[in-house]
This record gives structure tokens, sequence and C-alpha cells, in this order.
């Protein structure tokens, strides 16, 4: 799609302008069913648009994603455009510079629509948990678009935006891309710098995109990888044009299947992906039956580390520095009298009131774990468990190249149906938390649908890549999906 | 099941203000998720090594300088504080 974008604004069939004002028409029918966008930029759109014209007309070459709308996940910073990350807290922040990734799409010519929504912080798996509003999926407007790149994901499954920017820190790239029928990747940890992007669990996340094919999400990857001064995790790893590495033949790689992870699969899932096993074999992989031993101990590890390094990261929030404040007018309850705060009261007032329910319970988790006489109970136990669980996907990679599931036990569930019962929820990321876990990069794309009251819901398969084999696993999903 | 104590010491080392009700709740919800931890208890980690950075990277070292974000930059950065007197962002007392 951005291919074919890219040469209709070359060949003047269109001007970007026109391309932009597209988008927006389709923002303004389609914004109130789906609610993907918390914030809309439209005269940064434009004036971005304009100069891509400008580029054109005087026959300069343009990059390949120059003048192509796009979205960015409300937890990234676009200098002097608002960033809430879904929150009450942030409500009036307005970011004062460009996020690494923003700045390099920048260089390349890219166009904001927009800011999408989001599970506040980024925590939650159905973008419910926003402190505005709940995503729908454009499926399915009774359904979740899943989480927590929400608003990122339904933007480009509804034709609202062409490609999107997320954050994966546990599966919030992969599920919503599954739930929603579109094409999600979360690049090996250290592959993107997240300098700007407002950090969750700093061990796990990574920014990444969301399109409509393997190869767009190639073509955006190829644009914001990179080391960075600014995010001291980022890794050199080169300065690689993943799209030309998609040579659409997979003869002889072998897909390893982790029997942990299909042997509860039932009902239509279980066709779905056994049909997509016997594509790939068609293609001319092999299959292999392959074993993560620890797999069953990834949930409860992840959640260790991900609420620990959570109520570290969210210590900045404070009242003081930016974001909300309780003033002393608004807040009679916790003081109740009519002297102004000490510092202590805001504080707690000030989260009290900014924070939503999941956040808090998440803070509270890991402050609890990180808490004197429990760390090594539970953070550095949890990293001790996540060295065996690197260790599985080391051995397994010793025997095949990609190893493939579903990318949800489940289709995209009710608005809801599980938002009462934080646990439920949490394992909906149990087969995409231990890329996370193992720093490995994975992708979610179409594999087929389950027809549910009439809708046909999108079921995603993921491929895991060794590290930084990035354009091995996209060459795989590309192959897959082209036949 | 944790205390109403431990739930009070931990929302206060959180820096989180609750209500009773709030208490009650996070004595439930926080019991529960904790106890599913436990499930860690069933592996012997003798001798295993903690993950610190998962591709293995070492210490990255940059110099020590600052960024001059200059005046626009810095208005644009204090504009986010809720409270500023002469160009500094103003703190509540402590005591």
């Amino acid at each position: 799609m951005i291919r074919d974008l890219h040469n209709d604004l070359i060949s003047k069939k269109i001007t970007s302008v026109e391309l932009t004002e597209r988008y927006f028409s389709v923002i303004e029918k389609k914004e109130q069913e789906i609610g993907a966008y918390l914030t809309i930029t439209k005269e940064l759109a434009m004036a971005q648009a304009k100069l891509v014209d400008e580029k054109i007309a005087k026959g300069e070459e343009i990059d390949l994603i120059e003048g192509i709308p796009s979205a960015i996940k409300d937890n990234i910073c676009v200098d002097g455009v608002r960033m809430t990350a879904a929150s009450k807290i942030l409500d009036n922040y307005v970011a004062p510079y460009d996020a690494t990734v923003i700045r390099k799409l920048k260089d390349c010519g890219a166009v904001f629509l927009g800011k999408t929504n989001l599970d506040e912080f980024a925590m939650g798996s159905s973008t419910e948990n926003s402190a505005y509003q709940v995503t729908k999926n454009p499926v399915d407007t009774a359904r979740v678009a899943g989480g927590s790149s929400g608003g990122s994901v339904a933007a480009v499954a509804a034709g609202e935006a062409v490609w999107s920017l997320g954050t994966d820190t546990g599966g919030s790239i992969r599920q919503p891309a599954s739930f929603c029928g579109v094409v999600g990747l979360k690049p090996t940890y250290g592959r993107v710098s997240r300098s700007g992007a407002v950090a969750m669990a700093s061990s796990l996340d990574q920014i990444g995109p969301i399109a409509n094919s393997v190869e767009d999400c190639a073509i955006i990857l190829s644009r914001i990888a990179g080391e960075d001064i600014l995010d001291a995790t980022s890794a050199k790893s080169g300065d690689k044009k993943f799209e030309d590495y998609l040579s659409g033949n997979i003869a002889g790689k072998t897909i390893g299947v982790p029997k942990e992870y299909v042997e509860g699969l039932d009902g239509e899932i279980k066709n779905v992906f056994e049909k997509s096993l016997e594509k790939f074999k068609s293609l001319g992989a092999k299959i292999e039956t392959i074993s993560l031993p620890h797999s069953g101990y990834a949930l409860p590890t992840y959640y260790i580390i991900m609420t620990s390094e959570v109520s570290s990261n969210l210590a900045k929030f404070d009242g003081i520095k930016f974001g909300l404040r309780a003033d002393d007018e608004n807040d009679a309850e916790a003081s109740g009298d009519e002297l102004p705060k000490k510092l202590l009261e805001t504080y707690l007032d000030t989260r009290k009131i900014g924070f939503g329910e999941e956040v808090k319970r998440r803070i509270m988790l890991g402050t609890y774990a990180l808490s004197a006489g429990y760390y090594d109970a539970y953070y550095l136990k949890a990293q001790k468990v996540r060295a065996l669980i690197r260790k599985d996907f080391e051995d397994a990679f010793k025997q095949v190249d990609f190893i493939y599931s579903p990318t949800a036990p489940e289709v995209a569930f009710k608005i809801g149906e599980k938002s009462k019962d934080p646990l439920k929820m949490y394992l909906s990321d149990i087969y995409t938390i231990t890329a996370n876990l193992a720093g490995v990069p994975a992708i979610s794309f179409p594999i087929g649908t389950v027809e549910m009251e009439k809708k046909q819901l999108p079921i995603g398969g993921q491929l895991m890549g060794k590290w930084f084999d990035e354009e091995g696993m996209l060459n795989a999903a590309h192959t897959y999906e082209i036949n | 099941m944790l205390s109403k104590e431990e739930i009070l010491n931990v929302a206060k080392l959180a820096r989180i203000g609750v209500s009773e009700k709030d208490v009650e709740k996070y004595q439930h919800d926080l019991s529960e998720i904790l106890d599913y931890f436990k499930k860690l208890d069933e592996l012997d980690v003798e001798g295993v090594e903690p993950i610190g950075h998962i591709t293995g990277m070492q210490n990255k070292f940059r110099n020590d300088h600052q960024e001059d974000f200059g005046k626009i930059g810095k208005e644009a950065i204090m504009k986010n504080a809720p409270e500023v007197k002469e160009e500094y962002i103003k703190v509540k007392s402590v005591l």
C-alpha cells in the first residue's frame, strides 16, 4: 500500500495534500463510531503534506513514506502537540520536543494525522482503560480493538491512517493487530530508540509499526531503527533497508511450533492455525514441534518485572514538574482543612485523582514487589526465571529459524467482558509476552477469520525470530501474506 | 491476604492516596495476584544469573554535557509545570 501510494504521488495522480484530506474525511466519517484518535493534528499534517507537494513539483526525489498519512500512539512525543498517554494526569501536557522516532520520521517527510488512543500509560489489553474513550474494533464495534495500542491499530484497520506507530511491552502492538486483522511488528529489544516515548517497563518496551501489509511494516522499521545516544539500551544494528530482504522465498526454512502454546488450543482458532501450518509447508518450510519448557512461568515473571518497573517509571508523575496537580481547593477530602497542602499531601492527592484504577493497581503491586524484604523473592527471582526463559529461546533457535503460534488465544472479546477481572485480562497476553521477556522480534499478521454473530472476526498468527533477525522474520511473514 | 496496615504502608511508599474503600479492594486484588506470583516458587534458580539487558549489552557511556533548549525550548518545558515563579518550578513546603 505504501509503495502504491508513493507511486501515485510521484506520478502526480494525487497530491499529498489531497491524500491527507482524503484521510481526514474518513476520520470525520468514522471517528465517532471507532474512537481511535485522542488528538487530531490537522494543521501539522497539512503543512507537512504541502512541503512534500512542493518537493514533488520541483522534481525532487522523495522517500517512500514521504507525504503518506500516519497516526502516532499518544504515548510518543511530537513537539508542540498535546500528549496524554490516555491519562488524566497528563491531560494538559504539551510535548516540548520530538521523540527520536518522530524526528527520524519527520526527516523522511512523514505526515502525522493525529495521536491515537491507548490504555492509560499502555497498561491494558483492550483500550478500555483509557481515561478518555473506549476504542471500538472496526470489524465489530461491539468488541474491543485490543490493546494497549488499540487506537493505532483501529485507525489503520478502519482506513483512518495508512500506517501507525504503537508501543509493545507485552503484546500491545501484536494482540490488537490480531484482533483487528492488520499487521503489527515488535522489533528486537534495542532495535528502536524509545527516547521520547513514555516509559512503562523499560526492560520490555519497544516501539513498532502497524500497517496493512508486512512490507509496509518493513518500510517503516527501516526508518525508525538504529542506535541513539538518547536511549542507552539502543543497539548498534546497522542501517538496513528491511524491505529489500523480502524475497518471497522461505524454502528450506524451519518453523518451530511450541507444544506448550498449542496444547490448549481448540475450536476455530485451532483449525485456522493448522491450515496456516499447511500453507507454510506448501511454501517449502519445514514444521517442527519444539518445547519452550518455562512457558508456564512467563506470565507471573512478566507481571512481576513489568509492575516493578512501572512503579519506578511512574514516580515522576508527582504534581510538581509537569501534568496535573491536585490543588488545595478541589480536594477537601484528603486534608479536610483550609491550609495549603504540604508536599506529601500533594503527591498523595495528585496521584490518587490523576491515575486510573489499573495504573494504581500496578504501581501498588510493583511497589510491594520492590519493597524492603521482598526484592529477592519477587523482582530478582523473576529476572532469574527470565534468564531461563531466554535460554529456552536460545535452545529452540539452535533447532529452528522461527517460532510460530497464534498471536492470542482468542478473537476480539466484547466490550466490558473482562474489565472487572484483572487476572483474566492478563491472560490475553499469554503468547505475546515471551517475545518481550526474551527480547526477540515478533510479528502478528492475519491468517484467517472465524464467524461470530455474522461478523468475520480476524485471527492473527505470530512469528518470532532470532535476536536482530527482523529481515528473516519479515520475509517469512511476507511470503505467507503474498501467497 | 495482605493486612490493612500492609496496604496502607505500600500506598504511602507508592505515594498514592487511598480511601477506606480502596484499602479493601487492594487487599483483595493484590493478594490474588501475589498468590499467582507464587508459581515461581516451584522453580529452582540456584546459580542462575539474573537478566540485566536482555541482548547482553554492556554499559554505554556518553559525554556529560548539557544541551541548551534555548529560550523557546525552556518556555515550552516550563509551560507544563503546574506552578512557576520567576522562571523556577515552585515546590510545596516539605514540613
